[in-house]
């Protein structure tokens, strides 16, 4: 039976995926991993569906097509982000510092 | 066996986030990101998704890497110096993560017992989706249409409005992307 390791694998992958995004500046770093965020709740998706059916298939399908959609935008942004100001290092982001 | 592979999928994925979160350069930070999302697609494939697994290496590992690789290469940032916050951004780090992997940890370690306690009833190592009503309905479905029909058969009845819903979403995305990516808007 491996949904209690499974399940523990994808709070470890959470767990790393956000301590990525407190410790890292490089924002596509750091969209890797809200990636790696995103994979490991995917995990804990697939190792449910054995218990409750094929809905967490599912979920998990529509998790990965909003990723895609996520990651188009959001590296639009960080493009727009780079253009302005030739840097996408958190520190240097300050629009809305006052 | 099926156990031992699973464990060395599990210590690969582990290993390559860990390595992910604390490679230096993007370019490097990114390989070790495709090599834990490879793994994770085996142990889709052990946790009998095999479309999902599918789907995870094609889309992920596949697509959606390669979008992060072409703005990394388009920003021309191969080699940066650091990126890593100082040590108070570390002392937070430790915190706040720790923080999160508590509760994560008591919740597994008060939901595991529970799952036990309800197959204790057959002992022994259970294959995967036999224990549970849910799971023998997906094994069910998939010994009656196949991997990827058990998965469209439900995708295209109960769950058509959110399919449809995604296709708007998409959409969106793509008129935002090309939004954003325009030149001086």
């Amino acid at each position: 039976m491996l949904l209690g390791p499974a399940l523990g694998l994808s709070a470890m992958l959470f767990t790393i995926g956000v301590a990525g995004v407190l410790l890292r500046r490089n924002a596509i770093v750091l969209f890797m991993c809200v990636e790696l965020m995103l994979n490991a709740v995917n995990l804990a998706f697939v190792a449910l569906a054995q218990v409750y059916g094929v809905g967490a298939y599912l979920i998990a399908f529509f998790v990965m097509t909003v990723a895609a959609a996520e990651a188009a935008v959001g590296l639009a942004i960080i493009l727009a982000v780079f253009r302005h100001n030739q840097s996408i290092d958190l520190q240097n982001i300050n629009l809305l510092h006052g | 066996m099926t156990e031992t592979v699973f464990y060395i999928f599990a210590a690969a994925a582990v290993i390559s986030a860990a390595m992910c979160v604390l490679q230096r350069s993007p370019v490097g930070a990114l390989i070790w990101l495709v090599q834990a999302m490879l793994a994770l697609g085996a142990i889709f494939v052990i946790l009998d998704a095999q479309f999902i697994g599918v789907i995870q290496i094609l889309v992920y590992a596949g697509a959606i890497m390669v979008l992060f690789l072409f703005i990394i290469m388009l920003l021309n940032m191969g080699r940066t110096t650091s990126d890593i916050r100082g040590p108070a951004g570390i002392t937070a780090t430790i915190v706040l993560a720790g923080l999160i992997a508590l509760e994560l940890g008591g919740l597994w370690a008060y939901s595991t017992p529970r799952i036990g306690r309800e197959v204790r009833a057959s002992a022994g190592f259970i294959e995967a989706g036999k224990a549970f009503a849910g799971g023998q309905a997906v094994q069910d479905a998939t010994a009656a249409h196949g991997v990827v029909g058990g998965i469209a058969a439900p995708l295209f009845n109960e769950y058509l409005v959110p399919f449809e819903v995604t296709s708007i979403l998409l959409l969106a995305a793509i008129v935002g992307a090309v939004v954003l990516a325009k030149r001086k808007v």
